[in-house]
């Protein structure tokens, strides 16, 4: 068989035997990086553990949360969540559709970002309830009028099609992995050549696999941009000041996108120096993410100006005094770090080609980051924290919010939850996707289908 | 030749065992991560976060012994399912004169003390207002606005808080999932959380639960004012209308326009009583509707 190649297949399978070694060898060889940061994440989850026993025990009071700011911390780590889950209809569906080959390798991270994500939301929004044991009410006695009941059902479809979209790429890679014994020969063979689901990549599966993925790519924008409209309306749905804005729903997507290519970027930097993926995850990556950051940081801009201007020329009594503590008062140092650091100077730092390397754009990204989770922080507190009716008779504290060391762990701990399931995930299969690139190589079914390497 | 590919079988073998041991060792680090995080947290750990109540008083035990007994005995078994319904022919109305409000506060007490609260959870809450800086103070008790159009009702996802035909908009806390969504949409900010477990939680551990009187409060659910309903029921006025030594409280039914002085106990026509006073309602440009009118603090008369 081997002498009836020609010099174009012989070195097409050479190139491709060196793709496949190349993409999964993290998940044969053991990394220290990555085993001192899986050691690192579930030290975090245990913290985070151990204090959530303590505030089942004490009760949410274990928090800083009381009656005036009844939501904190959590709740704003899940406004963050669902922000990045975002990103991975971003990268996969519209990219993929708007034919952005470029875009190739880094869909499977992205849609590992909206699965961890997700579970992360789901996870913290139980953490933030006073009775976590009666969730099943929820499914008992839902009542459609009410927005969280919405979110569930959006979040819930959400989180089923990002896996269907990890899944479903998947299985070609897996029938590699398999076919070339690359997951051993037992328990684990037997698990992975059932996750295959028979597939032999002839040209009918292609064709089906290929329209199952344009339903779904298709299906998961609307998805996508309800998810995290409806979660805006979980706040624009009340008549707070701050919140009672008819702005907020694209407000929140646009936003969503900027805090999930931030992380996006960051885990593609990680990747490639921790997982040796240089040569799949290249400066042409960088910049061209970096260059869709800036498109959508403006957007984001553009939406954060209207979101603060348009009040702050009227100045309505209420209003003024949130807007007052934005502004000028106790929120004003994170709110303008938001605005200038992490929105107005990032965007203004990667028109320059050079800052959109890897290195300065994952700092940037870093920073862009951290700015989008104090931006959720400003959200959800202020606004509580300035309610119509004077804060009076109640203890001096009540009118300041400060989350306490187990809120914190407990936050920390869910965001450790997501790192851990996005990590895992990047490391069992591999994160970028074999068979797609193989095909965009232009490496024939023949080759793919080789038992020996 | 042989011997060469017997070394790298013995080779592969030996990796496969290698990998085994790393795997086993890589499980034991993880197991002393598990470990150190625990321990850690500990060292972390360090603040008592529940507050010091303090011990029950004896006094209490006693009251609590009666009170328990009474409510065995004269609790319907039914009432948090009668509970949902409102009490026929009902919508009820309360009018607060602010003109008469002196601060005394008996209210608050009253209704602390027949609803388990907390010292710093609050069902009314009297506010000492200023309408601007060059107008004199006054006092403005605030209870649950009872809005005809609730914001908190439309957001709770699991029907734990109502709306009865008569008005009054009571929370189920044995139906409560603690999300805290009706404390964020209510614009009075007149719901409380049971952050830690309620007052006198032993003392109530065995009173049957009134959805009417909320009580027992439990931990990790929404308590408000329930426009004593449990009072209603049984033809009375409410804890804090009847509290009130000033005259500042009037309650009644809105279908038969009367309402009654809790300290007079003197019955007036409700129309006319807000039409000549010139009542007003609480934030009533978001259109909540509320069921509480308001007299002016100062009027010529």
């Amino acid at each position: 068989m081997e002498t009836t190649f020609t010099g174009l297949q012989q070195q097409q399978k050479i190139d491709f035997d060196k793709m496949v070694t190349a993409l999964t060898v993290v998940s044969r060889r053991k990394n220290k990086i990555l085993e001192y940061w899986i050691l690192f994440l579930v030290f975090c989850v245990g913290v985070g553990v151990y204090f959530y026993i303590k505030q089942l025990q004490t009760g949410l009071g274990i928090t800083g949360m009381r009656d005036i700011v009844s939501w904190g911390l959590y709740i704003s780590t899940f406004v963050l969540f669902i922000a990045i889950s975002l990103i991975g209809s971003l990268t996969l569906a519209i990219l993929k559709l708007l034919n952005q080959h470029w875009a190739t390798p880094i869909t499977r991270l992205g849609e590992i970002v909206a699965v961890g994500s997700l579970i992360g939301a789901l996870l913290i929004i139980v953490v933030d309830m006073g009775r976590p044991e009666r969730l099943w009410h929820i499914f008992v006695y839902g009542r459609l009028q009410s927005p969280i009941v919405w979110d569930i059902i959006v979040v819930n479809t959400y989180l089923i099609i990002s896996l269907l979209l990890y899944y479903l790429p998947l299985i070609p890679d897996l029938h590699i992995l398999h076919r070339r014994n690359l997951m051993g020969r037992g328990f684990k063979a037997k698990i992975i050549k059932f996750l295959t689901f028979g597939w032999q990549g002839t040209e009918e599966q292609n064709i089906t696999l290929h329209k199952a993925l344009h339903a779904l790519m298709i299906i998961v924008i609307p998805v996508a941009l309800s998810i995290h409209t409806v979660t805006a309306w979980l706040f624009a749905n009340t008549l707070r000041p701050g919140w009672d804005s008819t702005n907020f729903g694209p407000y929140f997507v646009s936003g969503a996108f900027v805090a999930g290519a931030a992380l996006m970027i960051i885990l593609i930097y990680g990747a490639r120096k921790v997982f040796l993926l240089h040569d799949y995850l290249r400066p042409l990556h960088f910049d061209r993410l970096g260059k869709l950051l800036v498109l959508l940081m403006l957007v984001y801009l553009y939406f954060n100006i209207n979101e603060y201007l348009v009040p702050a020329y009227k100045m309505r009594e209420h209003e003024k005094h949130l807007l007052d503590s934005l502004f000028t008062g106790e929120f004003a140092y994170l709110f303008w770090f938001s605005q200038f650091g992490g929105l107005i100077l990032p965007t203004f730092l990667l028109i320059f080609k050079p800052l959109r390397k890897p290195l300065p754009l994952t700092i940037i990204s870093f920073i862009v980051l951290v700015a989008a989770m104090i931006k959720r922080y400003l959200i959800v507190i202020p606004t509580l924290t300035h309610p119509f009716l004077p804060i009076q008779n109640y203890p001096e504290y009540y009118k300041h919010y400060s989350p306490t060391l187990p809120e914190v762990s407990i936050t920390v701990g869910c965001m450790a939850v997501v790192l851990l399931v996005i990590t895992i995930l990047m490391k069992i299969f591999p994160v970028v996707p074999l068979y797609e690139t193989a095909k965009e190589k232009g490496i024939p079914q023949s080759i793919i289908n080789r038992t020996q390497p | 030749m042989l011997i060469s590919h017997m070394s790298t079988e013995i080779c592969k073998l030996m990796s496969l065992n290698q990998d085994k041991t790393n795997r086993r060792a890589f499980f034991v680090k993880l197991g002393l991560a598990g470990i150190g995080s625990v321990l850690v947290s500990k060292w972390m750990d360090k603040t008592s976060w529940a507050p010091n109540m303090g011990s029950t008083a004896k006094h209490l035990i006693i009251a609590r012994d009666a009170y328990i007994n009474r409510i065995k005995n004269s609790l319907d078994p039914e009432i948090n399912v009668k509970a949902r319904q409102g009490l026929p022919g009902k919508k009820f109305v309360l009018v607060v004169d602010l003109s008469r409000c002196r601060n005394a506060r008996k209210c608050m007490e009253a209704c602390a003390a027949t609803h388990q609260l907390r010292p710093d959870q609050f069902h009314l809450n009297v506010l000492e207002m200023r309408d601007d800086e060059h107008t004199a103070p006054y006092y403005l008790p605030k209870h649950c606005q009872h809005c005809d159009n609730p914001p908190c009702v439309k957001v709770c996802p699991v029907e734990a808080t109502y709306k009865r035909t008569d008005g009054i908009v009571l929370i189920d806390n044995e139906r409560c999932i603690g999300c805290r969504y009706c404390i964020a949409a209510c614009p009075y900010s007149a719901r409380s959380f049971n952050w830690f477990d309620p007052k006198d939680a032993e003392l109530y551990k065995d009173v049957p639960y009134n959805v009417e009187r909320n009580v027992p409060q439990k931990k990790g659910t929404v308590t408000k004012c329930t426009f004593s309903a449990d009072c209603l029921r049984n033809g009375e006025l409410p804890y804090c209308v009847r509290a009130c030594p000033n005259g500042v409280y009037y309650f009644g039914n809105l279908y038969e326009d009367s309402v009654t002085n809790g300290t007079t106990g003197e019955t007036v026509k409700l129309s006319k009583l807000l039409e000549d006073n010139g009542a007003f309602q609480l934030l009533a440009e978001l259109g909540t509707k509320p069921s509480v009118y308001y007299l002016p603090p100062r009027r010529n008369n």
